[in-house]
């Protein structure tokens, strides 16, 4: 039988609120709900191990960053940065979230239901089975995939817009990003290149918008029968034509 | 010979009558310039970079190094470095990169700088007899302490004190990243650090495991790439050191090019193996004093505000101002790194164009931060440029709580400041991941080295506040009136808040 504790945020301090989880986790809890979360940023931040949390309310910054294993489901819209820096586990979205969602996150998921702000995937990175991915249902703002350096980030457009600004890619030199439906070529950013949308990554991408479909109760076979736009590095390499030795 | 169309920078000979053919000069040159046909050992001086480590290790004293043999017509503005970088981006089109620190003739303040001793009144101190409290600690200082009688009278403080770092000595080894030098270099400046009670950085590579059992005298650092950065390695540092900025080059990120992301550098960065491990300029969260005191927040959270944290930057035009805001966002201490500080790679005009000198950053920032009110929130740490103990004992008098010493440190291993890290081919085995070269550097001898410099700086440091009457480091902390300007303009003796020599 899994342990659930219940914590009620309301009016609460991020500190004694973190220090709450972290004393659930301790004594065993598996599952703890935080009700009336408004605006407490860094919410299972450093958390470790296998928890699950579910949260209710609108989240602050800084969710889940550096977290490494547990579970983060939140019902309602989360601020900026939700998985900054994360290391491992998951964070579920009923909602929207702001700009630099999965900012530097080095491995994991982050599923967003809805839309995403600026700069969303800003310098995910990957290192050998450590490979992060952000699946974003709705559609998201410019730099997208700004500097990505690893990892894996799928743009659904499940509402018909998916990208909706310029500068997707810009500076990417690791990773791929696939975007539902045509992207037009003047809203790549430097450095990034469309790749052929092949059999093969469409298999690579299936999982994760099932499993998107399946988290939030939409039909995701018309998802995955569509075409991407897949985008990658033109080059691993940005920045080496730039020098000569002093 | 290779041909190019600039005169050779450096000459090398050999004495033939000395020279018996060893051949160490072949082994020991990692850049080419010695070669053996017949019964001579022919030279290529194109190829030399003035690194000294044949000239170390000829048992003949037979190679002799001449710099710049070949003169240009000499002209006060057209100097012969500004005409080379020409002839060099004529050519190439490139940023030119370039090693080591500003190398421009800025004047150097802290050799304008008179420190004061004892003469008949307010007699000196002899460190041999008295104590002489040389310990530091780094991190917030309560405004004032509670005390509490609990009910059986026992007096117990009551205001919590913030986490602080211990240091035996004001002297930190800066951060120079796994991957900038090789591992061995770092083991050697670890073991030192640990062996005289102080700390040093990371840099932001990443923590190889070699470095575990020093991690009690590390300070990891969180730079704008976030390169080898989870919680596992957060809660193994003393503390943790945002990089905002570096005083060689200020403004700009860093990149570390695919070639020398080896299989061990990919697994401590966490990046796969070749790929350029590009830290952006900025930080991608950070655009305000907001965004910081969130990261400096959030790091807290994660590690449970157990460690001090850091915020490190260029010494910059506003850096009094932007150290006042650090002050404010739950950071422990500030470093703020001078134009003069060091770097494996940067390009040329940032290094000799761009920041202020550590002497006039570290004044202006410790007046902003008394004035202010919080100079007591926040320890302030100075480096760029520290080559000596009177360095040191200057810009404690100047404000600074310690220093971080880089290029000192490296010195004291065998680097000869020829500022060609970025080549990755450092016969000293300190800037290069090539194992032959890296394995020259034996960390239980280099360790000791960096150990008896800090060592001996440290004794330097109680002997010079023992004359000038001083017995704790606090006491010379930010103590002006120790310090006197000699030929600096009335200006900068504003600055620096100092008088000028016989006032």
């Amino acid at each position: 039988m899994d342990k659930k504790e219940i914590i009620n945020a309301a009016g609460m301090h991020y500190t004694p609120l973190n220090r709450a989880i972290r004393r659930a986790s301790v004594e065993g809890a598996d599952e703890i709900v935080i009700r009336n979360v408004l605006g407490q940023r860094f919410i299972a931040d450093g958390l470790k191990g296998s928890l699950r949390l579910e949260i209710h309310g609108l989240p602050g910054g800084d969710l889940g960053f550096l977290m490494s294993g547990p579970v983060c489901t939140v019902y309602g819209n989360c601020d900026h940065a939700p998985g900054n820096t994360m290391n491992a586990g998951r964070i579920v979205i009923h909602g929207s979230a702001g700009d630099a969602v999965a900012h530097s996150m080095r491995g994991g998921e982050i599923f967003v239901r809805d839309d995403i702000g600026y700069r969303g995937g800003i310098h995910m990175k990957e290192y050998m089975e450590k490979r992060p991915v952000l699946v974003v249902g709705g559609s998201a703002r410019a730099f997208l995939g700004e500097y990505m350096a690893g990892g894996l980030l799928i743009v659904l457009g499940k509402d018909g817009e998916t990208v909706i600004d310029r500068g997707i890619g810009s500076a990417i030199h690791g990773g791929e990003i696939y975007i539902r439906g045509e992207v037009d070529e003047t809203l790549l950013g430097a450095g990034a290149m469309k790749l052929p949308f092949t059999d093969e990554a469409r298999e690579k991408i299936r999982p994760y918008v099932e499993e998107f479909g399946h988290l939030f109760g939409i039909d995701a076979a018309t998802l995955i029968a569509d075409d991407y736009t897949r985008i990658g590095p033109a080059s691993a390499r940005p920045f080496a034509g730039d020098y000569t030795w002093e | 010979m290779t041909l190019g169309s600039m005169p050779v920078r450096y000459r090398i000979t050999i004495d033939r009558d000395e020279c018996m053919l060893c051949g160490r000069c072949i082994e020991n040159c990692s850049y080419g310039v010695f070669r053996k046909e017949g019964d001579r050992i022919k030279i290529d001086s194109r190829k030399c970079t003035a690194c000294h480590r044949c000239i170390t290790m000829c048992p003949r004293d037979a190679i002799m190094m001449q710099e710049k043999p070949v003169d240009y017509r000499s002209h006060p503005l057209w100097t012969r470095d500004v005409r080379e970088a020409i002839y060099n981006q004529a050519r190439t089109g490139g940023i030119i990169l370039s090693g080591m620190g500003n190398a421009k003739k800025y004047p150097i303040i802290f050799d304008r700088l008179v420190l004061d001793a004892c003469q008949v009144t307010n007699p000196s101190i002899d460190p041999l007899r008295e104590p002489m409290e040389l310990r530091t600690y780094i991190g917030k200082k309560p405004e004032r302490l509670r005390f509490r009688k609990d009910t059986t009278g026992e007096i117990g403080l009551e205001t919590e004190i913030a986490p602080n770092l211990q240091l035996e000595t004001p002297i930190m080894i800066g951060h120079m990243s796994y991957g900038a030098i090789s591992l061995n270099a770092q083991l050697s400046l670890a073991q030192a650090a640990t062996a005289t009670g102080t700390f040093m950085g990371t840099g932001e590579g990443g923590l190889h495991k070699a470095l575990y059992p020093y991690q009690d005298h590390m300070i990891v650092q969180v730079a704008s790439g976030r390169f080898g950065v989870d919680i596992d390695y957060l809660e193994r540092g003393a503390a943790i050191e945002i990089k905002i900025g570096q005083g060689a080059k200020p403004g700009i990120g860093g990149h570390l090019p695919g070639e020398k992301v080896s299989p061990e550098i990919s697994r401590t960065r966490r990046i796969p193996e070749g790929s350029d491990a590009i830290s952006p300029a900025p930080h991608h969260d950070i655009y305000s004093i907001e965004d910081l005191a969130q990261l400096v927040r959030g790091l807290k959270e994660a590690t449970e505000w157990k460690k001090p944290v850091f915020v490190k930057i260029a010494a910059v035009h506003n850096s009094a101002a932007i150290a006042a805001g650090i002050a404010r966002s739950s950071a422990d201490a500030v470093v703020v790194d001078g134009f003069r500080g060091g770097s494996g790679a940067t390009p040329r005009v940032f290094r000799d164009n761009v920041g202020i000198p550590i002497e006039a950053a570290v004044a202006s920032i410790d007046e902003k931060l008394r004035t202010q009110g919080v100079r007591n929130e926040i320890s302030v740490i100075a480096s760029g440029g520290i080559r000596e103990s009177a360095d040191v004992a200057k810009v404690i008098a100047l404000g600074a709580d310690a220093v971080y010493i880089g290029t000192a440190a490296l010195a004291a291993m065998g680097c000869r400041v020829c500022g060609n890290c970025y080549r990755g081919l450092c016969p000293w085995g300190i800037a290069t991941q090539r194992p032959d070269l890296v394995s020259r550097l034996d960390p239980a001898v280099e360790s000791e080295h960096v150990a008896n410099l800090i060592g001996g700086w440290t004794h330097e440091l109680a002997e010079l506040m023992g004359a000038a009457g001083i017995n704790s480091i606090e006491s010379l902390r930010g103590n002006r009136d120790r310090l006197r300007g000699y030929m600096l303009d009335e200006n900068m003796l504003n600055v620096l808040d100092i008088r000028a020599v016989g006032a």
